[in-house]
């Protein structure tokens, strides 16, 4: 695994008359699960989009390592974005959606790896030919997964990944997120859970209104302090 | 990151070249096409001309304008492209709807039908419909609207010798397209004196509407900024 | 990583959506339906009396508009494949050249078109007794072209309208004013190719080469505009 870090440096993002970010300066370093906590409307979903290269900073920079991400970066084939939605063609199968996005990515020995990830995801079970649209939304979000680390991404970026699960998947999906920190992947996640939140983060940044009211770093929350934080860095008029 | 205070020296400059251009507008174009010549077969019917082909002139400007400042904005962001482009679209609208007033008026006097599927009358309508087809997809596009509105600009404007082509063979017809080097001479000043004019009128009504466009980014600006001091002071 | 070509790629993205239409073939079966509609609403329409046949200029406009507007479904619901669960973020979030997502795009609308295309051609000769055999491939081809030029358009707009509410609305009212010179090409070509009274071809030469010359044009500023337009602010 590289040791690239995902700095952002005095980001900015306005959205017409609408200021999504401002000034936003954070460093993420590999080997660590970055939780993104705030309110409705703090900005996460932007940030999140900014770091997928799918959306471009209105101000600042965000680079990986050395090189500048960028919408046309081919930086971008080592981020792995699991969203709301899962993000899978619904008329195709499980290992179909898998073999395309294989394809796209150039990845060797193709077959391997899908039959790996599905085992992994816990959809080597399902029925060869059976349509994702037919999936429920745990394994929708379970195929999500598989999908995001197919290509075996240096970054992992989650957008509310417990949503879709119930308590069992969501407790499978922080054993996964886990296991990918621990392999010396970057994970940022977006969530409300504070108590998933604190099982998991090794980093938490708190927005509010779009700028950075918290951003620490340390090993081990327990659920009070990751409440405590939030509510900290949140106080005030919303 | 503040955009430019407007200036008043500015202000002061713009009300002089509105001034001169109202009196020549007002003035000196009427009286100079009053007195050109009469047309020896459509009479008094042929000063619309005057009118209309400047019109049909600027048009057609107003897309190549909006098509390049589109060009800007996509593949360089520029804010500025966006803006030009925008304004130089509505004036288009503004300006095809006197062509699209004024063809059928000629049209109705010298061919005794309102409207005829003549090439420069059709491209005009086709162009004015892309431009009105431009401000749909701003206005509706949603989040992807503006982006959408520069792609329909830059096709818009590889279309134009296209249309112009398709409609004229279409019709199977070959009008005379030297209108304005075949002017009889008396007619030429007035013809080009009210082509300035209305050019004029165009880049002053573009400026000023660039102005207004501008004013607003910058009291979005200013209200973030009156926003964020509130926010770091709770 | 093993890179692949740019043409396997665009293939690839092509080929997933022939694959998605062959399960459900449920573009090919609203688009043919409503093709086959488009031309008879024009039937009930133009023909009256006791006369059964309408002329080569009315068949060859039934012909292009009834593709125009089954072209604007078929434009819609693919691309609402790529809108249902966000599959369109995972597309362009892969490391593939975004031109070659706008080329497999273009390349898979135009084939589902052309196939229901190739179907609405016999029912218009059996509807009007249009002559299409003598030209037959000569037909084909300017179905081609003109289905490119058409989608090469078509693509762009509704990839950029997949975040707008009105989208289905809007296709139609912003394409149309654009391929207005495709429109004006393809159905003068046919007519003049279904016209057995015609003493000579040239004009229908002329016209498909004016259309390939366009769809040049069309492809080429499509594949350079998709990039910008398509990705978010």
């Amino acid at each position: 695994m590289s040791d690239r870090v995902l700095r952002l440096v005095n980001v900015g993002k306005t959205f017409g008359r609408h200021r999504a970010l401002a000034d936003v300066s954070l460093a993420f370093v590999p080997g660590e699960v970055a939780a993104v906590l705030g309110p409705n409307g703090a900005g996460k979903s932007t940030l999140l989009g900014l770091l997928s290269t799918l959306a471009q900073p209105s101000q600042g920079r965000i680079t990986l390592g050395d090189a500048e991400l960028s919408r046309r970066s081919p930086l971008r084939a080592s981020i792995g974005y699991v969203g709301h939605e899962p993000g899978v063609y619904g008329d195709l199968s499980a290992r179909q959606n898998l073999r395309l996005f294989a394809s796209l990515y150039g990845l060797a020995n193709a077959e391997l790896r899908i039959a790996e990830m599905l085992a992994r995801v816990g959809l080597d079970g399902v029925p060869r030919e059976a349509a994702a649209r037919t999936f429920s939304r745990g394994m929708l979000q379970r195929l999500a997964l598989a999908r995001a680390l197919l290509p075996a991404p240096e970054i992992l970026l989650f957008d509310e990944p417990g949503s879709a699960l119930d308590p069992a998947g969501a407790a499978w999906l922080a054993g996964e997120l886990q296991r990918e920190r621990e392999a010396g992947r970057l994970v940022v996640l977006v969530t409300h859970d504070l108590a998933a939140t604190a099982a998991i983060a090794t980093h938490i940044v708190v927005l509010r209104r779009g700028r950075v009211a918290y951003d620490e770093t340390c090993g081990g929350y327990s659920a009070d302090e990751v409440r405590a934080i939030y509510e900290e860095a949140t106080r005030g008029k919303a | 990151m503040l955009s430019r205070m407007p200036s008043a020296r500015g202000s002061r400059v713009r009300f002089l070249v509105g001034l001169l251009l109202t009196m020549h507008g007002f003035f000196v174009a009427p009286w100079l096409v009053a007195n050109a010549p009469l047309e020896k077969t459509m009479g008094i019917v042929q000063k619309i001309f005057y009118f209309h082909v400047p019109c049909a002139w600027l048009l057609m400007l107003s897309t190549f304008v909006c098509a390049g400042g589109s060009l800007a904005y996509l593949f360089a962001g520029s804010e500025r492209g966006d803006r030009l482009a925008l304004c130089s679209a509505e004036l288009g609208v503004l300006f095809g709807l006197c062509v699209m007033v004024t063809g059928p008026l000629w049209a109705r006097a010298a061919w005794g039908v309102f409207w005829t599927w003549d090439v420069r009358l059709t491209s005009s309508l086709l162009l004015w419909l892309m431009l009105i087809a431009y401000g749909l997809a701003r206005r509706y596009g949603g989040a992807g609207g503006r982006r959408l509105a520069a792609a329909m600009a830059l096709f818009a404007a590889a279309d134009v010798p296209l249309v112009y082509i398709s409609v004229n063979l279409w019709r199977g017809l070959h009008p005379n397209t030297r209108t304005v080097s075949s002017l009889a001479p008396g007619m030429r000043l007035p013809f080009f004196f009210s082509l300035a004019i209305f050019s004029a009128l165009w880049g002053v009504l573009l400026a000023l509407r660039m102005r207004a466009e501008h004013s607003q980014t910058r009291l979005v600006e200013l209200a973030i900024v009156i926003e964020d001091a509130e926010g770091k002071s709770p | 990583m093993a890179r692949r070509s740019w043409i396997a790629q665009a293939a690839r993205i092509a080929w997933k959506d022939l694959h998605i239409e062959g399960r459900s073939r449920e573009v090919v079966y609203t688009m043919g339906f409503m093709a086959a509609l488009v031309v008879l609403v024009f039937s009930f329409a133009f023909i009256s009396g006791q006369e059964d046949a309408v002329g080569p200029d009315a068949v060859a406009g039934i012909l292009w508009v009834a593709v125009l507007f089954s072209g604007t479904v078929a434009l819609s619901r693919t691309f609402d494949r790529e809108r249902e669960s966000e599959a369109i973020r995972s597309l362009l979030l892969s490391p593939v050249p975004r031109s070659a997502i706008y080329a497999g795009k273009l390349a898979a609308t135009a084939a589902i078109m052309l196939l229901v295309e190739l179907l609405l051609a016999p029912l218009l000769t059996a509807l009007f007794s249009a002559a299409i055999w003598p030209h037959a491939l000569w037909l084909g081809l300017l179905l081609l072209l003109g289905t490119i030029g058409f989608a090469s358009v078509g693509v762009i707009f509704s990839a950029a309208l997949l975040r707008a509410r009105s989208r289905d609305a809007l296709l139609g009212a912003l394409l149309f004013p654009i391929v207005i010179p495709v429109l004006l090409a393809a159905s003068r070509a046919t007519a003049y190719l279904l016209d057995p009274t015609a003493p000579d071809l040239d004009p229908a030469l002329f016209w498909t080469r004016f259309l390939a010359a366009l769809d040049v044009v069309f492809v080429v500023v499509g594949l350079w505009s998709f990039e910008p337009v398509v990705m978010g602010e």
